[in-house]
């Protein structure tokens, strides 16, 4: 297959994933009960991504000790919960890891 | 202003705090693209076909490694399937939309316009024009993301890779759950998740770790919601 091809094959089932959900469901179908189930989606996924990027190095091992990346999400999700603010969040998070990893 | 033109620029508003961790993300994907021997030119039709950022890393992390097709495109759609979440909890809001208006927005249904659109449709949800938030919203990112991968592709290996730009990435996705971090269930099902992703990164399949571990934390957030009830009752 040629990378264009499989680009494209990608991004065709990228779009299906984000299309075939939004076309299928009809208005009808959702009742309380599953609104409040799809309320926690964002907390079932996100972390998903998130744990293993800060957890795991660039082999994919669990690396527990002088990973200044669990010390920086730490304080980042601090001020988040503090603050409530996005972009709070994510310089902090940014800053404390410079400081970690430049100064320190 | 119009109803339309105003939910378009609020979604353009609201996404872009979330634009800024997205800068480096998009950089940082033109940068390896173009290490990883890929041409220009692929590097773009890639931001533009696919147009997922987490989908376009792995993507380049399984084709550097020399994985085949079928783990590719298996392993971006194990990535992508979180969008089938997206597209359920936004369809309530969007079903009335005709095809042609469900296929663009489809394309722009990335992380960032997902989270925030989805709180302004709870709040907004008689408006009809509500969607142009959606758009707005999602040409913020789409135009972003194109700029930062051109931008990538032309810095190439000049940003040292010491600065660690990459840990933009998980704290853009941390932002985005602030607020959940305020309620108990909703912690309870971010350690799980986060912790079985973690923990099955190596041994989950075609990097399926990602809707395994959604899953978990989604049935444990059904469990949980069922005794809070329970408690009450």
């Amino acid at each position: 297959m040629s990378n264009l091809a499989l680009i494209t094959y990608c991004g065709l089932i990228t779009f299906l994933t984000r299309f075939s959900m939004i076309a299928l469901l009809k208005k009808e179908m959702f009742n309380d009960k599953i609104r409040e189930i799809l309320s926690y989606v964002p907390s079932a996924i996100f972390p998903a991504i998130i744990f293993p990027l800060i957890f795991l190095d660039d082999s994919g091992t669990i690396q527990l000790e002088n990973n200044p990346k669990i010390l920086a999400a730490i304080i980042a999700m601090g001020v988040g919960i503090f603050s409530r603010s996005i972009l709070a969040t994510i310089f902090s998070g940014l800053t404390s890891y410079w400081l970690i990893i430049f100064i320190i | 202003m119009n109803n339309k033109l105003k939910n378009f620029f609020k979604g353009v508003r609201d996404t872009s705090p979330l634009m800024i961790p997205v800068v480096p993300f998009g950089i940082i994907f033109g940068v390896l693209a173009i290490d990883l021997g890929l041409t220009p030119l692929t590097t773009i039709a890639m931001s533009i076909i696919i147009f997922g950022g987490a989908s376009q890393i792995i993507f380049l992390q399984l084709f550097s490694a020399g994985a085949s097709s079928l783990v590719i495109l298996s392993s971006v759609g194990a990535v992508n399937s979180r969008h089938l979440l997206y597209g359920t909890v936004l369809s309530e809001h969007l079903s009335d939309l005709n095809l042609t208006w469900k296929i663009i927005v489809s394309y722009f249904l990335v992380d960032q316009a997902f989270a925030v659109s989805n709180d302004h449709f709870k709040k907004n949800n008689n408006d009809k024009d509500k969607h142009f938030h959606l758009l707005g919203g999602g040409l913020n990112c789409w135009t972003i993301w194109q700029i930062t991968t051109l931008i990538g592709i032309y810095l190439g290996s000049i940003i040292p890779e010491k600065l660690g730009l990459s840990f933009a990435i998980p704290l853009t996705f941390l932002a985005l759950l602030v607020n959940d971090f305020r309620k108990l269930i909703n912690v309870i099902v971010i350690m799980t998740s986060g912790t079985v992703a973690t923990l099955g990164y190596q041994i989950i399949p075609f990097k399926a770790y990602v809707i395994v571990a959604a899953l978990i934390g989604l049935f444990m957030a059904i469990i949980l919601t069922k005794l809070v009830k329970k408690n009450y009752e």
